[in-house]
């Protein structure tokens, strides 16, 4: 497992690259076992709920094409999604970082606390998007304490741990640790777990529910993410399985949804591609138990109070790049997560990224820049299986390769003389496609990248929130060992 | 909220040629954001021609013919009861007696009836009833033990049932309180699949799928039935012909 002694919940500060983060999470059987009974198990639901679907394939044709239609003509359907939702009586606020954003989320909470200074409280249903901008410890950082309601989340939240998969952030837990955490930790914010807690499942799903039961009641104000947004009506859907998400989205007096601009579909109607799409990529279910769609506010029915945070945040940087916009696309499913045999057995924490897996290899570098997150467009074999797997096509295994290719470019422009990677790749393009001698070109590439490393540049701190992951981290010098090098190595593990 | 210094803000350090109005935005109103965002947007999709519309991009729709046996009644109650939920059909005549039973099946004293929901229903049950006209604080809703509700639509291929807050339904809290949810479909109101069910829904009203109860696999993927919304869903499908006669 990785360090978890100075990470702030937002970035993970202290993560090294991938290689020797993948190395000590190998290390430890207890993960590695989870990992495999979760990944085999959610592996196998799936399979049976796509294909049962006869037409499942043109779904995701059509999945695909909706995406990239929406890709193309952004702008178009966010404009369109703003004045439909003002229309509904709901108000957009557009955040181009994660700054802006956790300011406009503060200062929304304030004026929904009706101004009492001392009892800001929000609850939260789990969202990518806020993780990824570090919400709460922002609004920690401003009195503001945000309880995570979705029980996988409560579990990390109340862990102080970070989540390692998309749809089961907790899944490197097993429940005698979950006893010891609900029985030593929710006293300290709310309802205590009952004194003679098991590790009985259903024992500790009622106590998170009477945990949390207070905070719903007695909420004002409600963050979400969202799941899609449909521009020609302005209604917003979040996918969920507990109630949590339901009791955040009705319960309160103000609603704020914090969404990445990526989230857009053109049409209501288009809803019912990715409403069959979701759930049966990612849990294997039919449908998922709830699924909300409001539009703007209805009087007399929920929050009367409702606030859209449209979040760019390295999304446009993503979307200048022709090949790696495609990664946009991503509806969070996990599906590929469960196929990926390096996911399968380093877990989500070794990527050192709210997105981990295939689509964090992919999507993290370019929110972030390559040079931030080098080592992870390596962390692959190319197997395909995630491709494969994607209900909205996003080819990974090409944007991989590409992303490779920027990581070289970068280090190169770094340190304006060719590095042996550079060289290696140049020789090597076609190579790409043959495993055999990329291990080959790899491993030569990390050999003279060793010798040379001390020239590279320290790249200067960024700022925001993922400062704190360039403060920590050199620019990556060529790992040390090649992903393929280190997967062999590592292989047999089983 | 005013500090736009450029060591914090992203904005100013990222990409400066593509958006001139990066440090601007970084404090800044949000009205200046929306600018910036969509100047962004735009430039980066400098390779989408200027004369496409969104309509070029081609979506193919041939996954909306339907492919489901023809029985959707049988269809909507076995995966109703594959989530773990109790169907229990009747015939239009039976409904209040089927309710009453269900109700004192799971000993519910006191039950919530939205407005709007059909009387005759609810001729046999001995359990209070209680309406939410004024509205029901969520305290009260808590220290109730079942909401009867209607639908709007529901779905055979994926065993949900969608209520959009319509007659018969009441507020959104009222299905998600209390811990039991017991819901009156009618036969005619089974869509076939997704695509069906959606092109017969109003976006402008708040719309809860619900698929079986609330439910949690977070804890080493164990199914649990029942975290925050209601533990137990019983849904009572009213037919008028037998439907399920034939195998
Ligand atoms: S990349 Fe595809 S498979 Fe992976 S999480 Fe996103 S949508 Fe799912």
């Amino acid at each position: 497992m990785t360090d978890d002694s100075d990470h702030d919940g937002r970035v993970w500060l202290g993560t090294p690259a991938f290689p020797e983060a993948a190395r000590s999470a190998l290390a430890d059987t207890r993960l590695r076992h989870n990992l495999r009974h979760a990944t085999t198990t959610i592996r196998a639901k799936r399979l049976d709920a796509t294909g049962e679907v006869p037409h499942w394939e043109e779904l995701r044709e059509a999945g695909a094409a909706i995406k990239r239609r929406t890709t193309r003509h952004l702008a178009h359907y966010l404009e369109q999604l703003e004045a439909n939702v003002t229309a509904a009586g709901g108000t957009v606020h557009w955040a181009t970082d994660a700054a802006e954003a956790n300011r406009i989320v503060e200062r929304l909470v304030r004026a929904g606390g009706g101004g009492e200074a001392e009892r800001h409280e929000v609850v939260k249903v789990k969202s990518m998007a806020t993780q990824e901008i570090g919400l709460n410890e922002a609004l920690a950082a401003a009195g503001i304490t945000a309880y995570e309601t979705d029980l996988a989340e409560l579990i990390v939240q109340l862990g102080q741990d970070r989540p390692s998969h998309i749809l089961v952030p907790a899944i490197h837990r097993n429940r005698a640790e979950i006893r010891e955490i609900f029985a030593e930790r929710m006293g300290e914010r709310g309802r205590a777990a009952p004194a003679d807690l098991t590790d009985d499942p259903k024992a500790l799903a009622e106590a998170a529910r009477l945990h949390l039961r207070e905070k719903f009641l007695t909420a004002r104000v409600a963050i979400s993410g969202a799941n899609f947004a449909a521009a020609d009506t302005g209604t917003i859907a979040v996918v969920e399985s507990e109630g949590n998400g339901r009791m955040c989205l009705t319960l309160p007096e103000t609603l704020i949804t914090v969404m990445g601009i990526e989230k857009v579909v053109p049409s209501f109607a288009d809803l019912e591609l990715f409403l069959q799409l979701l759930p049966r990529s990612s849990t294997g279910e039919r449908m998922n138990p709830y699924t909300s769609l409001w539009t703007g506010v209805t009087p007399g029915d929920g929050p009367q109070d409702f606030h859209l945070i449209l979040l760019d945040n390295g999304r446009t940087d993503v979307l200048k790049d022709t090949v790696g916009r495609q990664a946009l696309a991503c509806i969070r499913c996990s599906a590929c997560l469960n196929v990926c045999p390096v996911y399968e057995r380093t877990g989500g924490h070794a990527y050192g990224s709210v997105y981990p897996g295939p689509i964090g290899a992919v999507l993290t570098p370019q929110l972030a820049g390559v040079r931030r997150a080098a080592s992870l467009p390596f962390a692959s074999t190319l197997c395909g299986a995630c491709y494969d797997a994607c209900p909205v096509k996003i080819d990974i295994p090409e944007i991989l390769v590409h992303l490779r290719a920027k990581v070289v470019e970068a280090k190169r422009d770094d340190r304006a003389l060719p590095t042996p990677e550079a060289l290696a790749m140049k020789a090597a393009s076609t190579v790409l496609d043959s495993p055999g001698l990329l291990g080959v070109a790899q491993r030569a590439a990390a050999a003279g990248g060793r010798l040379t490393s001390g020239r590279g540049g320290r790249i200067r701190r960024l700022p925001g929130p993922l400062g704190g992951w360039s403060a920590t981290r050199d620019t990556p010098p060529p790992p040390r060992e090649s992903f393929r090098a280190w997967w062999r190595e590592n292989r047999e593990e089983r | 909220m005013k500090s736009g210094s450029k060591e914090n803000s992203p904005a100013a350090d990222r990409s400066e040629a593509d958006c001139p109005a990066g440090d601007r935005a970084a404090g800044g109103a949000t009205a200046d954001s929306r600018a910036v965002v969509l100047a962004r947007i735009r430039a980066a999709l400098r390779d989408v021609p200027a004369d496409e519309s969104p309509e070029d991009v081609s979506v193919p729709r041939t996954y909306r013919r339907t492919v489901l046996p023809g029985d959707t009644v049988a269809l909507f109650a076995a995966r109703v009861a594959d989530y773990r939920a109790t169907v229990v059909r009747t015939s239009p005549e039976d409904v209040a007696r089927t309710v009453a039973v269900l109700l004192e099946r799971r000993g519910v004293r006191r039950v919530v009836v939205p407005d709007g929901f059909p009387p005759e229903f609810l001729t046999r049950t001995d359990a209070d009833l209680v309406g939410d006209s004024p509205p029901l604080s969520v305290r009260q809703l808590d220290s109730l033990d079942c909401t009867l509700t209607t639908a709007a639509v529901a779905i055979a291929e994926t065993g949900t049932i969608v209520l959009d807050t319509g007659p018969g339904q009441g507020r959104r809290a009222l299905s998600l309180i209390p811990d039991h949810h017991l819901c009156v479909v009618r036969a005619e109101q089974i869509a076939p699949d997704v695509p069906g069910a959606l092109a017969g829904l109003d976006p402008h009203r708040p719309l809860t799928f619900v698929s079986g109860p609330s439910a949690t696999s977070d804890i080493e993927l164990q199914r649990v039935e029942g975290v925050h919304g209601p533990r137990t869903l019983d849904v009572v499908l009213v037919v008028t012909a037998p439907s399920g006669a034939h195998p």
